[in-house]
């Protein structure tokens, strides 16, 4: 088979800081046969993006493509005119982006922009291409296909918006499909019937196709052969099943490995003396009512303990109330109901209210390392606040203290002098963690700590912060969208579904069925390493987000509802067996009826 | 039109009101702020009991400063600004002979301005980072920095005087022909052009670069889209609302540069009545020229501000 | 911090010039600035007056000399009132919000919606034309624009996590303002201050030229080309080179800053 798509020497570089261009993509080179779907996985700033823009002949603003060929068909890409580049972008090469909510010009109507490329390129005319949008459209599983076009971007939601751009990609039947991390910003409910669409019509009309993505599971599920990059050159190229059974590269080995990290026993027992205790908490945004609601409520009647030495995982799709949840408990935003109780002693709801010692007990780290941390002061001034703030510590003892800090979470004392724009996203999370530390507190807020890290990255800060809880005995309220990564970590986890507590279960029983509803679509909706996963997981449902306010939250999406009872009466707390609560209509036997625990878990 | 862009326009509308009684509360402290008696201090240390007499209470000085402002301000939305303490004269009627002669100087400036320096936005929007671009921004950055006096100044100097194209004062009673009064106008409007283009079109080209900048004008480029196609189709539908309002803030520029363009060629407009009117101290003339003026500029930013609601997508289409 | 580019040294070269002109001006210029020294009114460049003579045979390098005092100086000082005003306003609305914010807002708002000559002239009708008056109304008038900009800053900066991390550790405002806002708005606070100054010289000597800005003896650049418009005809030095002066410092600030990376524009005059 000849290949339809070859790269051969591909090199695209950036002007560098210091004068002179330096290689973000260097010596990449790949063949593609037709209707073969090829994948591009790294982390980020491996040049996966660079080098898709490149099979359409496009640098971002301040790249070049400075060398290397690439063939599509019969087309040398590179040697186009910047006509004929116009006329292979959109027609004989197509490209999904990442973010189709940023994708989509809010302006216009969506099938004028579904069918704008074929009728630039002349290939198809308007009724022809509406056609054509429809019946795409209906093949990705997409509501009301007929008069889905008429809409606006913001009239629909995310996860469909991001099938549509699989519609704007198709409609010129490409050459060649390229996919960049399409389903990077969607919640896992959402991305696994995003994958599902895409995959079928990808397969039905074989296309060829690159998908480029950072998520080794995802891609099992989609591509034929996997190409595996880091800063700019190729670790390794294999067939998807022989890549992910027999990793040749260690790199690739690492990858693998911090996929699934080892789940750790748990180390406390849950009888242990609470250190935090959370009960019914009420609490959102906007001015409140007259009977003291806010405008926006966002968190229901949460409550959970987290007893002295042990780890509360939380996790929710985006918005749900999470990050809220951690704000509520350091005093940013004070509950409108229920209470908060630390050792015992009833916490004030607002930070001025606390005790410097209260304050000192409870610290908060947050996701994003780059915000985190002030760029205008050094790595030591960052630490060196708490110690002063909470200890009085100053001069020489602050100095040592900082070194010690450092050394806890593994950095070199040399940091300590650079600001924080010098260090890399592991290291800022390191010093992130570190300034929570030096307040010596007894329990630590972490909001998506390793969320925007790099797998390999990541695994590392979750290695060091199981160690530090060993070391010095503290406690976490573990925020994260991530099961495998709360799984790792945590003794008890917590499911949050529109600010309501859905699920509340010890870390081991959470995987086993009868779950909550919810929680069994959760945890049947992330990719597993394996190829044909996706072939095999269960349908889901389309992910409809409407709030019920009348009774079960969840009931728009639940496969299990019970019409007339689901959707007008709040759901009551119940008891399972394996130890957990749930808020659910359904008892244990109709639970376990529905939820047959024949599929594999993972 | 919906529910929500309603809401938006009506509350835009309370909004300038409340803005507009701030500044006339402002404009009347600040010609409040003169230590001592004013009547006096306006009238000088020779001036007969009478004539201060007369004055305080022409001014209302016996009142209160609260009612004071209210007895003015109900003065200027009836229509009745008082009298000039200069000649006597009503204020209105005074305003009323300069008016027509300010509105003719504003609507032909323009009819230049507005399109130039939209077309100069635009297009070096659309080549940012040409040599083009580059020129454009440095002569731009020229002529906001040179005083409007000076731009005047030259222009006088060229076309009047060495060239002899062009009569050095702008205003002959009883012209009636269009053409002859553009003769006439041309330097003033040329000068006030020069002065609100600058920064006109670097509020444009920043409101285009904006869009520009956005995924989905990436994306249409991905999908083959040309230069032309992607401004006009995509990114300016998009940055109307934004370019508008550059548009309506950019004029208190132009305002600035009426005030000296007048006086320089000796134009009977409001702003040369204004000028003359704070030489001879005249406060309620003063005062009632400085609420026109504020007045207009904020009618044209509101105006801008629903024109941007209402070219904005997502509020029209619910 | 990156090299500067040759325009943004040029530019710098001919603040630094000015700067010392204006300081140095009783030392370095050969005349006394109102003794009259030749009957050669509005005379062209020569030797003993290299810029020339006024309309009443004063030498024009002296004045100008001079007149650079009075430009710069006013301009810096009512500019440094104005950022000091501003940026303490704006600070304070960004870290307390509430209803200090909303009416230090509408009010400093509906400030900027007056035209700054407008707002000027109005000032200067009801408290006549003096050195004071004019340093004070331009410090006035240039405060909102300075309390905009600083404000849009720090509230940018204050939703950023590193602040909320400080809340959350028990830190009061002061220390918030102070430690955490203050230093990461050091750049924008003083492009806008370069914006501003230009603003405040171009205000100064439009206010000046309409013969209601410094009153005589004393003359900045403004007035100078004023007193000596009548030369403008035949192109007398003493017209053109205080012009020249105001658009050498004004274009010079702006190059500077244009140059700097990640500066911003001006909003209003
Ligand atoms: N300051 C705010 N004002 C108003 N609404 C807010 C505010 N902050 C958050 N919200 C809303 O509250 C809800 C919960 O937000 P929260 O940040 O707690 O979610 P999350 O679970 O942390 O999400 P993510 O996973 O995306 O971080 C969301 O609907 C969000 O839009
Ligand atoms: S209460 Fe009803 S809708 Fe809600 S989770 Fe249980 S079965 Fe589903
Ligand atoms: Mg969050």
């Amino acid at each position: 088979m000849s290949a339809h798509v070859s790269v051969s020497g591909l090199r695209v570089t950036v002007a560098a800081a210091e004068g002179g261009r330096a290689a973000i993509v260097d010596d990449v080179g790949f063949a593609i046969a037709r209707g073969e779907v090829l994948a591009l996985i790294g982390e980020s700033g491996s040049g996966k993006t660079t080098i898709a823009l490149a099979m359409m002949g496009y640098a971002r603003q301040g790249c070049r493509i400075d060398g290397g060929q690439i063939r599509i068909g019969e087309t040398d890409v590179l040697a186009l005119s910047a006509a004929g580049l116009a006329g292979l972008r959109g027609g004989r090469v197509a490209y999904i982006p990442q973010s189709a909510a940023a994708a989509f010009n809010p302006a216009q109507r969506l099938m004028t922009q579904v069918t704008e490329s074929a009728r630039i390129h002349g290939l198809l005319d308007r009724a022809a291409a509406e056609r054509k949008a429809i019946e795409l459209f209906r093949a990705l599983a997409l509501p009301e296909p007929e008069t889905l076009g008429e809409r606006f971007p913001h009239q629909v939601s995310g996860g469909q918006l991001q099938r549509i751009t699989a519609a704007m990609a198709l409609i010129s039947d490409p050459d060649l499909v390229i996919l960049d991390e399409p389903t990077t910003a969607l919640d896992v409910t959402t991305q696994i019937e995003v994958l599902r669409a895409f995959k079928s019509v990808v397969r039905e009309r074989n296309t060829t196709a690159i998908y480029v993505s950072h998520d080794l599971a995802v891609v099992a599920q989609m591509a034929d052969r996997i190409v595996v990059l880091r800063h700019g050159k190729m670790q390794e190229e294999a067939p998807t099943a022989q890549l992910l059974a027999a990793p040749a590269h260690p790199y690739t080995r690492a990858l693998l490995a911090a996929f699934n990290p080892p789940v750790r026993a748990p180390d406390a027992p849950p009888e242990a003396a609470p250190l935090l205790e959370v009960r019914g908490l009420v609490a959102g945004y906007g001015p409140a009512g007259r009977d003291g609601m806010p405008a926006l409520p966002v968190l229901h009647d949460v409550g959970f303990t987290i007893p002295r030495g042990s780890v509360l995982g939380v996790i929710g799709e985006s918005g749900c109330g999470k990050s809220t949840l951690a704000r509520v408990i350091a005093g940013l935003l004070p509950a409108a109901r229920g209470n908060v109780k630390l050792d015992g002693a009833e916490l004030p709801a607002r930070v001025a209210d606390r005790t410097r010692d209260q304050l000192r007990r409870v610290q908060i780290v947050f996701q994003s390392a780059d915000t985190a941390l002030n760029p205008a002061r050094s790595v030591r001034d960052i630490l060196a606040r708490p110690l002063a703030f909470y200890h009085g510590l100053k001069g020489d003892a602050a100095r040592k203290r900082v070194d010690a800090l450092l050394d806890m979470v593994r950095l070199p004392a040399s940091l300590a002098e650079r600001p924080p724009g010098a260090l890399s996203g592991g290291q800022k999370q390191r010093v992130n963690f570190a300034r929570a530390l030096a307040a010596e507190p007894e329990l630590i807020l972490c909001d998506e700590v390793t969320s925007a890290l790099d797998a390999v990255v990541g695994a590392a800060v979750l290695d060091l912060l199981g160690e530090l809880k060993r070391e010095l005995g503290l406690s976490y309220l573990f925020i994260s969208h991530d099961l495998s990564t709360v799984r790792s970590i945590c003794d008890q986890v917590m499911i949050l579904y529109f600010g309501r507590r859905l699920e509340y279960a010890r870390s081991g029983a959470m995987l086993v069925r009868p779950m909550h509803p919810y929680s069994d679509l959760l945890i049947a909706s992330v990719p597993e390493m394996r190829t044909g996963w996706l072939e095999g997981a269960a349908p889901a449902h389309e992910a409809t987000v409407v709030r019920n306010a009348a009774g079960c939250t969840f009931a728009p999406r639940c496969a299990a509802a019970v019409p007339g009872l689901c959707d007008s009466t709040p759901p009551p707390l119940r008891q399972l067996s394996k130890g957990a609560e749930i808020l659910c209509h359904l008892d244990e036997a109709t639970l376990r009826h529905t939820q047959p625990d024949d599929r594999k878990t993972p | 039109m919906n529910a929500a862009m309603l809401r938006l326009i009506a509350l835009r509308l309370a909004l300038g009101l409340l803005t507009l009684a701030i500044v006339s509360a402002l404009v009347f402290t600040a010609t409040e702020l003169l230590p001592g008696d004013v009547a006096e201090a306006l009238l000088g240390q020779s001036a007969t009991p009478q004539a201060v007499a007369g004055l305080r209470a022409a001014l209302h000085l016996d009142q209160p400063a609260w009612k004071r402002f209210l007895i003015w301000a109900g003065g200027m939305l009836s229509g009745d600004p008082g009298r000039s303490l200069v000649n006597q004269l009503p204020v209105a009627s005074l305003i009323g002979n300069r008016l027509p002669n300010s509105l003719k100087l504003a609507g032909l400036t323009a009819c230049v301005t507005v399109p130039l320096a939209l077309t100069l936005g635009i297009t070096t929007a659309m080549w940012r980072g040409s040599r083009y671009d580059r020129i454009v921004a440095t002569l731009i950055i020229g002529i906001v920095s040179v005083p409007e006096f000076l731009i005047a100044s030259l222009a006088v100097m060229i076309f009047a005087v060495k060239l002899r194209w062009l009569p050095a004062l702008a205003f002959r009673a009883g012209v009636q022909d269009f053409w002859t009064m553009l003769w006439l106008l041309a330097m003033p409007i040329g000068t006030l052009t020069l002065v609100g283009i600058g920064q006109m079109a670097r509020m444009t080209r920043a409101a285009l670069v904006t869009v520009l900048a956005s995924s989905y004008i990436e994306m249409a480029r991905l999908k083959g889209a040309g230069p032309i196609r992607i401004v006009l189709i995509h990114a300016l539908p998009n940055a109307l609302g934004p370019i508008v309002n550059a548009v309506a803030l950019s004029t208190s520029f132009l305002l600035g540069g009426v005030i000296i363009v007048e006086t320089i060629f000796n134009y009977p407009g409001l702003a040369k009545l204004m000028v003359d009117a704070v030489s001879t101290r005249d406060l309620p003339l003063v005062q009632a020229c400085a609420m026109l003026f504020c007045g207009a500029y904020l009618s044209l930013v509101l105006i801008a501000d629903v024109v941007a609601i209402l070219a904005n997508p997502r509020l029209r289409q619910r | 911090m990156r090299r500067l580019s040759p325009v943004a040294v040029v530019a710098l070269l001919v603040i630094l010039a000015w700067a010392v002109a204006a300081i140095l001006a009783p030392l370095i210029a050969p005349f006394p600035p109102g003794r009259i020294v030749t009957r050669d009114t509005l005379a062209d460049i020569s030797a003993r007056f290299p810029l020339g003579s006024d309309y009443l045979g004063r030498d024009m390098l002296s004045r100008v000399l001079h007149g650079a005092r009075y430009t710069m100086g006013i301009a810096l000082v009512s500019t440094t009132l104005a950022c000091l005003m501003g940026v303490t306003l704006g600070l304070t609305a960004a870290a307390r919000g509430g209803w200090f914010d909303m009416t230090a807002s509408r009010i400093l708002d509906a400030m900027i919606s007056v035209p700054s000559l407008l707002a000027a002239l109005v000032v200067v009708s009801s408290l006549g034309s003096s050195i004071p008056v004019l340093i004070g109304a331009a410090a006035v008038i240039y405060t909102p624009g300075a309390y905009r900009l600083s404000r849009a800053v720090a509230v940018n900066i204050a939703a950023m996590d590193f602040v909320t991390v400080a809340r959350a550790r028990g830190e009061g405002t002061l220390y918030i303002i102070a430690a955490e806002i203050l230093p990461n708005m050091i750049l924008p606070v003083l492009t806008d201050f370069g914006l501003r100054f230009v603003f405040v010289v171009l205000l100064l000597t439009g206010m000046s030229f309409l013969g209601l800005g410094i009153q005589p003896p004393a003359a900045d650049w403004g007035t100078l080309v004023r007193e000596n418009i009548e030369g403008l005809s035949y192109g007398a030095p003493a017209v053109i080179m205080p012009a020249l002066a105001i658009a050498t410092l004004t274009i010079s600030v702006n190059a500077l800053i244009d140059r700097i990376p990640g500066a911003g524009q001006g909003d209003s005059r």
